[in-house]
């Protein structure tokens, strides 16, 4: 069921429906543009967590370090007299698959509970640097640069030009998620999640497959931190801190696990509802909100929105109840559809 | 360097590592009995030092009651917390706490930073703890080793109560087998609710011991945490002797590292715990994986 979504000819429709609204978002009345430049960042990196955590059931609470650490990297790359864009991009791309390749090795040793702690702490290390290299990284005040370089020559200060670039990452960017785990590497990938020692026994290296997973996972994040730190000409330590892979966690999970298009959903939500928040007497104070929502998620509705409209949708009637593992973090293929 | 300086930071690591031990030690009673982490744990710490700071605001708690009071108070909360809410995440995926609970830090922090501030506040140290003891090597703060003392009192008698009691034989029973427990007519959930509170309250007592330590803030719970999942992961998640051991052994490390090349006093507990994840993944004193 959670394919349903992105593949075949409903897949494309969707996609498109999606494409649509990012087209259109700059026209919506009381959109700001930097706002919308931040929301399809932060859809990329959602759903570049869910190729990891709805098709491995790995969850990792450091895609900050991918992240913050490809913003910093893109930013530094500016700061330091490279003006074009894409090579911008390209550093801060290298840098978050090198290090997704390090910290990947090392946490895929654990699993579950393990898995998600490791790469916490590991977040901090990057945290830290970041916090103590301050002529590099400009520690508390962020590393601002004046410009977003250029690219074949033109410059991309302008706020709408640069939103329909990001659009145009962003876009074939989720096109490459959704090709990679609709491949037979994605049923790879589910069939370990569903049963890690059969895959074993089959013949297939499951830490390798994982590893796989991670680092296109955290290149792809990098991807996205990189577009949304250039987009604000800023690098701070917000990027690095781990309550921005904690706010990873809660887009995917919101939008829907596995579903791909959905963590676009819950990006977009969240970030709406993070707007919305700040402006009522609570202030910055958001996580009231966001915590109690998230809470809420867990607790009932752990399919996510995206994820609880396709069960509804695609659920047939059956005698049996825990035809979809509700105990499992990721619904099975006994739902699909 | 000289000799006292190292010394000194010994036991400014033994402080930190008592902490840490304290709450490592709730961490890991709770999973061992729930199969849960508490992200929360940190922070039951800050509302643990913020009970303490409001007690002495408010009605004139002394500190040494605040140390009864807010662990029972804390307690109390994490009680609610796991009979209302946890409750019903125990036959999912363990990761579920783990999120659960991260919502709940989410929520405690920020309705914290709301009716606090985001400022810290002192709170003053209880006269008879303040000044300086001389050691016979150096002058080191009475507070500071008063809190040493504490915590190795309570790690060891937290250690003794699950091993050489009969309690301790229902919750170490419970833990293992918790079907046959039941079995046998003893009432694990009233066991379970009973640990994840005396958990909490381990946490809470840390805070306490914290506050005249430090600026009780509303994040101060915020990276002690991580430092505490890392020291469970060194220690081995679950193990008693393991939380204890490591979260003392990582309080100095980190405090000698700190002398011996500053830069790295942040950031050592985290590479100490990369070198034992690449040479024993499963901890120093862990058996086997215990999730799913």
């Amino acid at each position: 069921m959670a394919l349903a979504l992105i593949e075949g000819r409903r897949g494309l429709v969707v996609g498109g429906i999606l494409l649509a609204l990012g087209l259109v978002l700059p026209f919506v009345p009381g959109v700001y543009i930097v706002f919308a430049i931040d929301l399809l960042c932060f859809a990329l990196v959602a759903v570049a967590f869910d190729m990891l955590l709805g098709f491995t059931g790995l969850l990792s609470f450091g895609h900050a370090l991918f992240w913050g650490g490809a913003g910093y990297a893109a930013t530094i790359a500016i700061a330091h007299g490279v003006g074009s864009f894409p090579l911008a991009i390209v550093y801060g791309v290298a840098y978050a698959a090198v290090l997704s390749l390090v910290v990947g090795a090392l946490a895929v040793r654990r699993s579950g509970i393990y898995f998600a702690m490791i790469t916490l702490a590991i977040g901090q290390i990057q945290y830290f640097l970041a916090f103590q290299f301050v002529d590099l990284t400009g520690g508390e005040n962020g590393l601002n640069i004046t410009t977003r370089g250029t690219l074949f020559g033109l410059s991309l200060d302008n706020d709408f030009a640069y939103y329909y670039l990001v659009l145009a990452f962003v876009t074939i960017a989720t096109a490459l998620a959704v090709r990679i785990v609709t491949s037979p590497f994605g049923a790879v990938l589910a069939a370990m999640r569903e049963n890690e020692n059969r895959a074993k026994s089959i013949g297939y290296d499951t830490d390798r497959f994982k590893l796989a997973a991670f680092v296109m996972s955290g290149t792809l994040a990098g991807l996205a931190g990189a577009l949304y730190s250039l987009g604000n000409r800023l690098a701070g330590l917000d990027g690095v801190d781990w309550h921005t892979s904690g706010a990873i966690v809660i887009m995917t999970i919101l939008g829907g696990i596995g579903t791909i298009y959905g963590p676009i959903v819950g990006a977009a939500v969240y970030e709406s509802l993070d707007f919305f928040v700040s402006k009522t007497p609570i202030g910055d104070k958001t996580n009231i909100v966001m915590g109690l929502v998230f809470a809420v998620v867990i607790l009932v509705a752990r399919r996510g929105i995206v994820g609880e409209v396709l069960h509804r949708a695609f659920a047939r009637p059956t005698l049996i109840e825990d035809e979809d593992r509700p105990d499992a973090l990721v619904p099975g293929p006994g739902a699909a559809a | 360097m000289s000799l006292d300086y190292l010394v000194t930071q010994i036991f400014n690591g033994l402080v930190n590592g008592g902490f840490y031990a304290l709450l490592a030690l709730g961490l890991s009673i709770i999973f061992g009995m729930l199969r849960i982490v508490n992200f929360a744990h940190g922070a039951m710490y800050m509302l643990g030092a913020f009970v303490a700071y409001y007690g002495a605001l408010e009605v004139h708690l002394p500190f040494f009651a605040a140390l009864i009071v807010a662990p029972i108070v804390v307690g109390l909360f994490g009680l609610l917390l796991e009979t209302t809410l946890l409750r019903r995440l125990y036959d999912l995926d363990p990761l579920y706490n783990l999120l659960f609970t991260f919502a709940a830090v989410l929520v405690i922090e920020d309705v914290m930073r709301l009716v606090a501030g985001a400022l810290g506040s002192p709170y003053a140290t209880p006269d008879i703890l303040s000044g300086a003891t001389n050691l016979g090597f150096t002058e080191y703060p009475t507070y500071r080793l008063f809190v040493i003392v504490v915590c190795v009192v309570v790690c060891a008698l937290v250690y003794f109560v699950v091993e050489r009691t009969p309690l301790g034989a229902r919750i170490r029973a419970a833990t293992e087998k918790p079907e046959l427990t039941r079995a046998f007519g003893i009432n694990t959930s009233r066991l379970v609710s009973g640990v994840f509170a005396c958990g909490v309250a381990l946490a809470a007592l840390a805070g306490v011991l914290a506050a005249p330590d430090t600026n009780v803030t509303p994040t101060m719970g915020d990276s002690i945490i991580i430092n505490t999942f890392a020291i469970v992961v060194i220690g081995g998640l679950g193990s008693i002797l393991g939380s204890v051991v490591a979260g003392f052994a990582l309080g100095v490390i980190a405090a000698v590292g700190a002398v011996l090349y500053p830069p790295i006093s942040n950031t050592l507990i985290f590479v100490v715990m990369v070198l034992v994840i690449l040479f024993k993944p499963t901890g120093l004193f862990g058996t086997t994986e215990r999730t799913a």
